[in-house]
């Protein structure tokens, strides 16, 4: 994703790492100025704000003393970190629990759906464009290319609906909404994956067909290597990277939309609390979510991009591990 | 300082409108490309002439008339308020263009001079820059529009903003990477040498080098704005009742979706289009000017 920061011709492996470590405390600490600022930033009083619309006088000052909210915006912002790492993210205004609390019980669910449909898009989005790229201009090509511009260009919402409207209420196959059982889980987890298998399915191709081109493929094409050992053994190896390093990012791109697809199939994760909580105001709820998600998106990035940092043979050769 | 402008002009790479008639010449050429460019025709027109297309009032209702199938009256059908479906979509193709291209203009305005200035000088402003845009990025895809929302409030044109602002990272990014590159370039030590301006340098002869990713990323990003923007109506987060935005029409027919699915079906086939057409155009500019490719 960053690619000057990949670039690391001269550092080693570890020096890189603990570089992308550190880089990651200004990115987390700016991340929770944002997310603080989101009450402070809303037109009127933020005490108001957070006691919610029908909160009487009393209430509002209570609300206003019990925030910090009267103290300087450095004292707040301190005990809004404080409150963090400590795990208290205030509590909901709409159920009074501890945001911590309704987050947790509902972040599984997201992860879950989340990480299902990356599996999906993976496993059909790569070998989709597998064989596009060995079957160049092929029906299957054009059909499945055609298709991946369709799979970017629709509406997750709307997939979502149309997936119900085709399953669910003219077919009566699958559940429509809720959660529970792995029935549920089909229709949302594919709505959620198609945009990303589309993707994958397009990188996979145009990679796959770069990589085909190169001279490593046709010596081993000319030593009479058998085609299929030379497509998935030489080719692919090398083929998969761009699509690797694209996973993080394609996770992210999940999680937002995990906003709209929970919403629609009434899937209770992080994202659908998110919804609920900017359309009843409920400011806790919406500050621990998005500091979540965003936090969680740091972090794959992270991992991913030291993940990567093993696998790029340049960098193995500098930490002289082989390559 | 006439002279030595004219001095550096002429030293600027200079091959406009040869560069335009090649690339005009490759988007033909290539079918895929052609059919967005006429998916986005035939959207603009509708939306230019909406009053003339639309057959009915968009916001008027018409109780007695609630959630008719399509009929020869109502080609689209009619919403729960018995509003005309076509004349309403047609309205919402002006909203949706104008999200898509009012937010990439903010996203332009923003996210081309921080990236363009963040390459050009280097150094702490670079750093501090990028270290601004990470953090901008750790929001992943639809989800800064919807914080920027729900501070600046719901409406059209908040969405714009949000979606717009949302794209400024992205601008930044990809043009400080470009910029990086063309900083190298001979023409533009020869602009420092003839005494040029570091402001004059960058928006005279770096950013018109850079504009290829530019305006490819913009017809991208056009289609993401577009597509984001219909979420938050969709999420109730953006246009508001009346206003017959394609997200929001799409998400008040939910509720009628197992009699009356044309009020969800139609305003999602075309915001798939529109977003469609955009992406074919931007793939079809993107071989087009790498002249790699071509």
């Amino acid at each position: 994703m960053d690619g000057a920061l990949l670039n690391t011709g001269e550092i080693g492996l570890y020096q890189y790492i603990a570089r992308r470590l550190l880089l990651t405390i200004p990115v987390v600490l700016g991340v929770s100025i944002i997310v603080f600022s989101i009450i402070r930033f809303i037109p009127g009083d933020p005490a108001r704000a957070i006691a919610g619309v029908n909160a009487t006088p009393e209430f509002i000052e209570q609300v206003r003393v019990r925030y910090a909210l009267d103290q300087p915006m450095y004292i707040q912002y301190g005990r809004f970190i404080s409150g963090m790492v400590r795990g208290d993210l205030g509590n909901s205004i709409f159920s009074g629990r501890p945001v911590t609390r309704e987050i947790g019980e509902r972040f599984p669910r997201t992860l879950l759906l989340a990480t299902i449909s990356l599996m999906i898009a993976t496993a059909i989005g790569v070998s989709a464009g597998i064989v596009s790229a060995t079957k160049r201009n092929s029906i299957f090509d054009n059909a499945s290319m055609f298709v991946a511009l369709v799979g970017v260009a629709a509406p997750v919402f709307w997939m979502a609906l149309m997936l119900q409207l085709l399953f669910s209420v003219r077919l009566g196959l699958l559940p429509a909404t809720g959660s529970g059982t792995i029935r549920h889980l089909i229709l949302p987890s594919i709505t959620l994956g198609t945009a990303s298998a589309a993707l994958m399915a397009r990188i996979t191709r145009s990679s796959m067909l770069d990589v085909l081109r190169q001279d490593f493929i046709t010596t081993a094409r000319s030593k009479g290597l058998n085609e299929r050992l030379v497509v998935y053994k030489h080719a692919l190896k090398n083929a998969l990277i761009p699509v690797v390093t694209v996973l993080g990012l394609q996770f992210g791109i999940l999680l937002g939309g995990a906003v709209l697809t929970e919403t629609v199939f009434a899937w209770p994760g992080v994202g659908r609390l998110l919804v609920d909580a900017i359309l009843r105001r409920d400011y806790p709820v919406v500050q621990g979510t998005v500091m979540m998600l965003a936090l969680l998106f740091v972090l794959i990035n992270l991992t991913v991009d030291i993940i990567y940092a093993f696998l790029d043979p340049r960098i193995h050769y500098q930490s002289g591990s082989g390559g | 300082m006439q002279a030595t402008d004219i001095k550096a002009a002429s030293l600027m790479p200079r091959k406009k409108t040869s560069e335009f008639k090649e690339v005009t010449r490759h988007l033909i050429k290539n079918r895929a490309a052609v059919a967005g460019l006429v998916i986005i025709g035939v959207f603009i027109l509708a939306s230019l002439f909406a009053p003339v297309f639309a057959t009915h009032d968009p916001l008027r209702t018409e109780l007695g008339n609630r959630l008719q199938p399509p009929t020869r009256e109502h080609i689209l059908g009619t919403d729960e308020l018995g509003r005309d479906l076509f004349s309403r979509m047609l309205y919402g193709g002006r909203i949706s263009l104008n999200i898509g291209i009012i937010s990439v203009i903010i996203g332009l305005t923003f996210g081309v001079p921080i990236g363009a200035v963040s390459g050009y000088f280097g150094g702490k402003l670079d750093i501090f820059t990028q270290r601004f845009i990470d953090i901008m990025i750790a929001f992943p895809g639809i989800l800064l529009a919807i914080v920027i929302v729900t501070v600046l409030g719901v409406g059209v044109e908040n969405v714009m903003i949000a979606t717009g602002i949302a794209s400024v990272p992205i601008y930044a990014r990809l043009v400080r990477g470009s910029v990086l590159a063309i900083k190298e370039q001979s023409y533009v030590d020869a602009a420092h040498a003839a005494g040029l301006g570091d402001i004059r340098i960058i928006f005279r002869q770096i950013i018109p080098n850079c504009l290829a990713p530019i305006i490819v990323q913009s017809t991208f990003q056009i289609a993401t704005s577009i597509l984001w923007a219909a979420g938050l109506g969709f999420l109730g987060l953006g246009a508001q009742a009346p206003t017959p935005e394609w997200g929001a029409i799409l998400s008040n027919g939910r509720a009628y979706i197992r009699t009356a699915h044309h009020l969800t079906t139609y305003p999602g086939l075309a915001i798939l289009f529109m977003v469609l057409g955009f992406n074919l155009v931007g793939d079809g500019l993107r071989d087009a000017l790498d002249p790699k490719t071509r």
